[in-house]
């Protein structure tokens, strides 16, 4: 894979560029947005962005889990993750590495 | 949440952005996620989480219904590992 790395910097880049408001604004917008999205999978909410993907919050039980290296028993406690799931239009075009 | 209720929430905290405005900003936010993953970059947004594309192999399959062989071609898959911050929120911690 390309070894390219986007961060905020590029996409309040992409805002300022397309929206034509101040960086300083365009870089707000971007953290709010990332913000928003985090309270609502904080609250528990579901996040789905049509086109892009969903964001789920899950439950994973306590259980009892290994240290690969030693064998070690670890307790992992109970805990929420969160996972993607990537709409079928992403899918489509990482895997083509094809432009909409 | 999804897209329209994200728009709808900063339009109304930000009642100078004209609400097509608004619609821009935040299709472009994931616009520009998208378009660097097809290109196979990586998005790295901390304390949120990290877009990347993993390399999959080809491999032989099998149809489950009819046992048939079939082979699946290599693909490349998006990724999203969630960012140390919001997996503390998540939890709980700070």
């Amino acid at each position: 894979m390309s070894d390219k790395t986007l961060t905020r910097m590029e996409l309040s880049e992409a805002v300022f560029r397309e929206v034509g408001l101040s960086r300083n604004e365009s870089a707000e917008l971007v953290e709010t947005v990332l913000s928003l999205m985090s309270d609502a999978l904080v609250r528990g909410e579901q996040v789905k962005i049509s086109s892009f993907g969903t964001f789920s919050v899950r439950d994973k039980n306590a259980r009892i889990g290994r240290n690969p290296k030693t064998g070690e028993e670890v307790p992992i406690t109970r805990r929420r993750v969160l996972t993607f799931r990537p709409s079928h239009l992403m899918k489509e075009r990482v895997s083509t590495g094809k432009r909409a | 949440m999804i897209r329209s209720e994200l728009i709808q929430i900063i339009a109304d905290d930000n009642p100078h952005l004209f609400q097509r405005d608004v619609e821009r900003i935040v299709n472009t936010v994931f616009e520009e996620i998208t378009e660097a993953m097809a290109k196979g970059e990586r998005v790295e947004l901390r304390g949120f989480g990290a877009f990347s594309v993993k390399q999959r192999d080809a491999r032989l399959g099998r149809n489950p219904r009819t046992g048939a062989a079939v082979s699946v071609a290599s693909k490349r898959v998006p990724f999203f590992k969630t960012g140390k911050l919001l997996r503390d929120r998540l939890n709980g911690k700070s």
